[in-house]
């Protein structure tokens, strides 16, 4: 059977399963559109590149499954790679196909021409340019099993035009092999053996935990093990959901701006159980004495991930899911003894730090931007799936929106994308239309891809945008005020448009609390409509995010409120 | 700690752009490339890239790591601290004025060295052997003029085979 590229593409994909592609397109990829329209994979059109592969994150982090985008080439290309690099940074699955000038042409800088492969080499799990139609369903079914498997990422794929428009024989790809390809899923049980010793000997132990739990769906057994051996859970920004927000032994997010309670375990604690994490530095603070006091056990599919930053006792390759659930087996057959009473003095401290720093802030007769997530979190029960825009408000969601479950909370975390959150929030909304999807945003940020306003309307989207609106680029401008003597150099935002118009202009509906006693009402009527909702919080100014560690210095020395 | 020399022995897919991914690994994480040599191995569809790097041993950890993520990295070995043998090859266009001719032939004699080019003004030397050998040979030719040197860069493989 003879085939075009483009139908050879459609097939590959259906067989993938894939249902939904975020998209905007051009000369190089009219083919493939062509053939798209005739299918009925959902294309979303967002209103720039970037969004594709941001609404593909959300959507793959929402549903657990892989993104799929579509661009054409040069600016089109260009213009994704913000959103690559941020799905990359947080290991998120996604596949990109740009469109690609005619084979003949590469190398001659023809019209809209880019090295998009060499472009995207340091930010995608792996990339390819497929040369000849007939390589096209291999590469295809490669991408995907490799977007999605080991620690997953973002794999693209560029088709020049002459390969998507040449018929050829069709033979659908059954197998993938890749001989150099083979990551290491189960742990080897020795490293176990001495894991479990290590617990049974810890008396400060505790477990911090990151995306990785998320990805690889763990999050039951981690609370499985965190109850087990009664030890105190601290996570990442990239974890939370991964261990439930209101579980007694929840210590709140460790790092930069985690509770007081969690930073202070890191520093006291004999064991440090890291299961899905890569220490990241907003983590750490000063490495050479983060956990300074602890025996360092560290779970990651990822071997470069160990070691890379932080020296460990007891390194355990494999994906979080199985190795837990072989963790929880081995630690059944163990007499652990009476886990309360030994570990009531570690509790005790534990409670002692709650009661001393209690993550707070002062009520004042002006919107407190915390106050504003915490109506949120209690006025949607806590269900609502979460993405953030980055900077203070990401914080402010990390801190006072209390996840209980995975894949509700959907941020930029290593990278921190300025602008991910509303077309994230597409994303997640058209994997999940039976949930409440709210953007916390920044009004800087959400001023970064409002453009996609227009594509949550005209897909009927109900999200519900929270804009914390200082008038700053509040992060900046915390540090300024912090370390640069109030000097607020380019992060004030004094002219900015009505977002209440703005979002009526765009064929939403638009709200505006000034008064601590609006919140409630905006939220209300917000969250019930069923139209794309933009609410406008004016919230007090120079607000901070405490606790905060300075940049490079120990987790454990906090500036507090 | 202690920066070390390591020699790694990689066998990846034979594709345009591996070699890109290799380098730009080093480069984007600041690691140090001293040497690499690159050609297919008996299967035409695999290459074995030699390369020579520095650093303590967690960066060279890290860098076998990295290099192992690679998709298209099959099989990553470091011969440093094993047994193996190493050869470097350079091609040395030397000045050969008449009172030097003779000197020179004796050193490449000494040196098992060939004389593989000659014109009325220079000889071109084929020299193979180690990094010692290299130095040492370059420092004798040095003072009769050195026109044009290109070095291979190290090869080597394991003894055993592995």
């Amino acid at each position: 059977m003879k085939l075009t590229g483009a139908q050879i593409m459609m097939k590959v994909l259906k067989e993938e399963g894939v249902d939904t592609i975020f998209g905007y397109p051009g000369g190089a990829v009219i083919d493939i559109y062509d053939e798209l329209e005739k299918t009925d994979i959902r294309h979303i059109l967002v209103r720039q590149e970037a969004c594709a592969v941001h609404a593909a994150d959300g959507y793959a982090r929402a549903a657990s499954r892989v993104g799929v985008c579509l661009v054409t080439s040069g600016p089109g290309a260009t213009n994704t790679v913000s959103g690559i690099a941020s799905a990359y940074m947080d290991s998120i699955p996604v596949v990109i196909f740009t469109g690609q000038v005619p084979t003949h042409l590469i190398g001659n800088d023809a019209f809209q021409e880019v090295d998009t492969v060499g472009i995207t080499r340091p930010c995608t799990k792996h990339n390819y340019l497929v040369k000849r139609t007939e390589d096209l369903a291999r590469i295809i079914k490669e991408g995907f099993m490799i977007a999605k498997s080991g620690r997953p990422g973002p794999v693209l794929i560029d088709i020049p035009k002459n390969v998507g428009a040449t018929a050829v024989d069709y033979k659908p790809v059954k197998k993938v092999n890749l001989k150099s390809y083979n990551p290491t899923y189960s742990p080897n049980v020795k490293q176990l053996h001495k894991v479990v010793e290590l617990i049974k000997n810890a008396n400060k132990p505790m477990i911090f935990a990151g995306g990785g739990v998320i990805l690889s769906g763990a999050a039951k057994e981690l609370t499985e093990l965190a109850r087990k051996t009664q030890v105190p859970v601290t996570t990442s920004l990239m974890g939370l959901g991964g261990f439930p927000g209101t579980d007694p032994l929840w210590l709140g997010m460790i790092g930069m701006h985690g509770t007081y309670r969690a930073n202070m375990c890191s520093g006291e604690c004999d064991l440090l159980i890291g299961i899905g994490v890569r220490f990241d530095d907003r983590v750490t603070g000063k490495t050479d004495v983060f956990a300074a006091n602890a025996k360092i056990v560290h779970i990651d599919i990822d071997p470069t991930s160990i070691r890379k930053n932080i020296p460990v006792t007891a390194p355990v390759v494999g994906d979080c899911k199985i190795t837990l659930a072989k963790l929880n087996q081995l630690l059944n057959k163990e007499d652990l003894g009476d886990l309360k009473k030994k570990r009531k003095k570690w509790f005790d401290q534990i409670q002692r730090w709650v009661a001393k720093q209690p993550l707070a802030y002062k009520q004042e007769n002006i919107i407190k931007p915390q106050y504003v997530v915490e109506m949120l979190y209690k006025m949607t029960k806590g269900k609502a799936i979460i993405t953030t825009e980055v900077g203070q408000n990401q914080m402010w969601a990390a801190q006072y929106y209390h996840f209980d479950k995975p894949n509700h909370f959907i941020t930029s975390g290593g990278l921190g994308c300025m602008g991910f959150g509303l077309p994230a929030a597409i994303g997640a909304q058209l994997a999940c239309p039976d949930k409440l999807v709210v953007d916390v945003a920044g009004d800087g940020s959400i001023q970064m891809n409002i453009q996609e306003m227009t594509t949550a309307v005209q897909c009927g989207l109900p999200i519900k945008i929270v804009i914390l609106n200082n008038g700053y680029l509040g992060m900046v401008r915390q540090w300024q005020q912090l370390f640069f003597n109030k000097c607020y150099a380019a992060t004030c935002l004094d002219c900015a448009p009505d977002f209440v118009k703005l979002a009526e202009a765009y064929g939403a509906e638009g709200l505006r609390a000034t008064k601590p006693e609006d919140v409630e009402t905006v939220l209300k009527k917000g969250l019930a409509s069923k139209n794309t909702v933009i609410m406008d919080f004016q919230v007090d100014r120079e607000e901070c995010v405490y606790p905060m560690v300075p940049a490079g210095a120990p987790v454990t020395e906090m500036l507090l409120v | 700690m202690i920066e070390e020399k390591h020699i790694l022995s990689i066998l990846v897919d034979n594709e345009p752009g591996v070699l890109s991914r290799i380098a730009g690994l080093f480069s984007g994480r600041g690691f140090n490339i001293e040497s690499l040599c690159v050609a297919e191995t008996l299967d035409p569809q695999v290459s074995r890239v030699t390369l020579v790097t520095n650093g303590n041993p967690p960066i060279i950890e890290q860098i076998e790591k990295q290099l192992n993520k690679l998709i298209n990295v099959i099989k990553v070995h470091d011969l440093t601290g094993k047994e193996y043998v190493k050869r470097e090859m350079a091609l040395i266009k030397v000045v050969a004025k008449s009172e030097h001719r003779a000197e020179i032939l004796r050193t490449v004699d000494i040196f098992r060295c060939k004389v593989v080019d000659v014109s009325s003004e220079h000889y071109t030397i084929e020299v193979t052997g180690d990094e010692e050998k290299m130095k040492a040979i370059l420092n004798l030719l040095k003072p009769m003029g050195i026109k044009e040197i290109a070095r291979t860069g190290m090869i080597a493989l394991f003894r055993n085979s592995k």
